[in-house]
């Protein structure tokens, strides 16, 4: 159990899982309904302790599957309550049809993703397959870097999740077992801090059908019909508004992320992307999750030998903050975008296809190559991201590419 | 004696792969027992092990389908039946065998359950009762008895568990029968008796798993959990599978359906013949 009754923050070793369940517990979340599954187990099993202990006033139910989690998270959600849930892998694939329903009521669901691999082969350790195919699903998607930011990312995403003019679900990603499962000192809130911070949960207003505004709920008081069948009469349009939330949910990540700074002392570069030792780099590294600390140690040795090394690090990778990008690439000659996921008989993988597609529109045409990585837990080691910049540095100097899509660490 | 004639070989050797030894399972699992009580039954019938098929979806006992020296479907949580039901269509003569958790069977895989015994699919189902999420770390679900430790109840389950006999009988199997991992005799005879049945067969092996639900619920050993099979079960044949529910002081035990009924696959292959007659 863990203590968190001090006045000022107070570091202790957690693992990801951990991290995200005290966040989650901070948060005093309504609801919580999950199905167990590695590498998130961890998650439900101490939020299952806060609960029975009394440390939160949270209903909480193991389900029957991750289908039945979210589905009775979105139903919780849809009559005001705050809802959470955890789940990886396989867990979110058959989640699927449902984290539409979820975005598409505007549900403001909060949930952990401890990004594993899909079967088959079955396959327990980390990749993004899990979360990347469910980018296009209308929720909003933080990748953390480290368990510290699994904990803070959670606590703003209910911020963001309900924030009045968003209503929209956002999943936080963790890497499997790389975070979730690796002791790391996490400096947490005091309760109290964090209580004031996420507040209540808001409720938009809505007009009703008698042209009233009532609470965007289902309320005995003022009843609304939450989900009613859209042919081609507004479903469009209905559509057009989830875009349009989108695209607004840039500024108030970054006004969330602000305000959390302010109380926590951490920032993760403006909340939508994280540079390093990037304002003068010719050859970049841009990457999701915890592989940035690899890269970020390597960047350090290039540096030390005078090679204009760096990396970005995509925090927000729903909504895709384009005009960010573009900025903190102003001066970059080459780039490796690394995925660690793969969009079969596509171009590349789907991290590469948003980077050079927005590059296309833009002031600067850097070369682009793109490097497949660490499916199924495969490690990404140092050497191979000393591997990808001599790449770069090649590339660079004949401005000639052999071949933009690689994979690397692979046996072949 | 020549070095030669030392080398003992397991009798069941021919049934299990030897290259993926060691298993997984922990000390004093009851998977192992099951495992057991299949390949004797297999070769008690005389069964061509070309002709079998196991099918299993994921969790502790879903590692079954690995170990077997058979064909096999190492498949997704929950969809093994699904997937069993394609095989036995697609090669209707194949002995197709479920062998699954009772978190993998009724919990995300409820429904294949009981459509496929409504259906009358001709399948065996094994289930590997242990009355948790064994490969997740122990986490409560379907078959967890009322006030049960489990690392998701760690003040006892406030749920209601499944008798999975009577659902099996409910949802329209034509075999059912429940043993623990203490009755190795009669489970493999049950077993026997389902793989000869034509249709939806149903057996649940009450098993322990010492390690996690053991720990958790005073039994820390495979033998106080052997005690306890001893101690509450009590062998009740063809009595009436809803007043046998599982509870810490009694488990009915026993063949609880035995009945005719044509199978899916008869029905449909019956169908396909009338339907062409009536074409010439
Ligand atoms: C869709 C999906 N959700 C969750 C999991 C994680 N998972 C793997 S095995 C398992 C439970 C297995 O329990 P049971 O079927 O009772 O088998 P046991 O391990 O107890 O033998 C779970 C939840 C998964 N693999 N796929
Ligand atoms: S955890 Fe339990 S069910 Fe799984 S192998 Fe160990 S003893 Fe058996
Ligand atoms: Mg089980």
């Amino acid at each position: 159990m863990v203590l968190t009754t001090q006045k000022g923050p107070r570091a202790i070793a957690l693992n990801g899982d951990e991290a995200v369940a005290l966040a989650a517990k901070q948060c005093d979340v309504d609801v919580v309904a999950a199905y167990p599954i590695t590498p998130q187990t961890i998650i439900v099993e101490r939020f299952s302790e806060y609960v029975h202990d009394g440390e939160v006033d949270t209903e909480f139910i193991c389900t029957e599957s991750e289908h039945s989690a979210l589905t009775c998270c979105l139903a919780a959600a849809a009559v005001g309550a705050r809802t959470f849930t955890a789940t990886a892998s396989a867990g979110l694939a058959l989640m699927h049809e449902i984290l539409y329903v979820t975005s598409g009521c505007r549900a403001p669901v909060v949930m952990a993703v401890a990004n594993r691999a899909l079967s088959a082969p079955i396959n327990i350790h980390c990749d993004h397959s899990d979360s990347m195919v469910e980018r296009d699903s209308g929720w909003i998607q933080i990748y953390s870097e480290n368990s510290q930011e699994a904990y803070d990312s959670i606590i703003q995403a209910f911020r963001i999740a309900e924030h009045q003019e968003l209503s929209l679900p956002t999943m936080v990603g963790l890497d499997g077992f790389f975070l979730s499962h690796t002791l790391e000192n996490v400096s947490v809130l005091p309760d109290e801090t964090v209580r004031k911070f996420v507040g209540q949960r808001q409720i938009p207003l809505v007009k009703n059908h008698e042209g009233k505004f009532v609470p965007y709920k289902l309320d005995p008081e003022n009843p609304i019909t939450i989900g009613p069948l859209d042919l081609h009469d507004y479903y469009f349009e209905h559509k057009r508004q989830q875009e349009e939330a989108m695209r607004k949910a840039l500024g108030i990540i970054r006004k969330v992320h602000d305000e959390y700074a302010e109380v926590s002392g951490r920032r993760y570069g403006n909340g939508l992307v994280d540079s390093y030792r990037l304002e003068d780099a010719e050859l970049v590294t841009i990457c999701l999750g915890s592989t940035a600390g690899t890269v970020k140690t390597v960047v350090d040795q290039l540096r030390a030998k005078g090679v204009k090394a760096g990396l970005l690090r995509i925090r927000t990778f729903r909504p895709l903050p384009v005009q960010e990008i573009i900025k903190a690439l102003q001066h970059v000659k080459a780039i490796a975008v690394m995925d660690r996921s793969c969009s079969f008989g596509g171009s590349g993988g789907p991290v590469f296809h948003e980077i050079r597609h927005v590059l296309y529109d833009s002031n600067i045409h850097p070369h682009v190559v793109n490097y497949i990585y660490g499916l199924g837990g495969r490690d990404m080691s140092q050497l191979l991201v000393q591997k990808i910049y001599r790449d770069l540095a090649r590339i660079l100097e004949t401005g000639k590419i052999d071949k933009s899509i690689k994979f690397i660490g692979l046996r072949e | 004696m020549t070095e030669k004639s030392l080398e003992l070989k397991h009798p069941y050797e021919r049934f299990l792969r030897k290259e993926r030894m060691p298993h997984i399972w922990c000390e004093g699992c009851g998977n192992g027992i099951i495992l057991n009580c299949f390949v004797r039954a297999l070769d008690e019938l005389n069964i061509d092990l070309n002709n079998v098929v196991v099918v299993s979806g994921i969790g502790c006992i879903g590692r079954i389908s690995g170990y077997t020296n058979t064909d096999s479907f190492h498949t997704t949580h929950g969809r093994p039946i699904a997937f069993a039901t394609g095989v036995k269509l697609a090669k209707p003569k194949l002995k197709v065998v479920v062998i699954s958790g009772d978190g993998d069977l009724f919990a995300i895989g409820g429904n294949h359950f009981i459509h496929a015994a409504r259906r009358n699919v001709d399948i065996t189902v094994i289930c590997a009762n242990n009355f948790i999420y064994g490969m997740t770390g122990g986490q409560y679900g379907p078959t967890t008895p009322l006030e049960a430790w489990t690392t998701t109840t760690p003040y006892g389950n406030i749920e209601h568990a499944f008798n999975l006999v009577h659902l099996a009988a409910a949802s329209g199997a034509v075999y059912v029968s429940r043993w623990t991992a203490l009755h190795v005799r009669r489970l493999k005879e049950s077993i026997k008796k389902a793989l000869q049945k034509e249709g939806f067969s149903f057996i649940e092996a009450v098993s322990q798993c010492p390690e996690i639900y053991g720990r958790y619920n005073k039994m820390k050993t495979a033998i106080s959990m052997m005690k306890w099979f001893k101690e509450a079960s009590e062998v009740r044949n063809f009595s009436d599978p809803a007043k046998a529910e599982i509870s810490p002081d009694k488990i009915i035990v026993g063949e609880f359906v035995d009945i005719e009924k044509p199978s899916y696959g008869r029905l449909l292959r019956e169908m396909k013949a009338k339907l062409k007659t009536k074409q010439k």
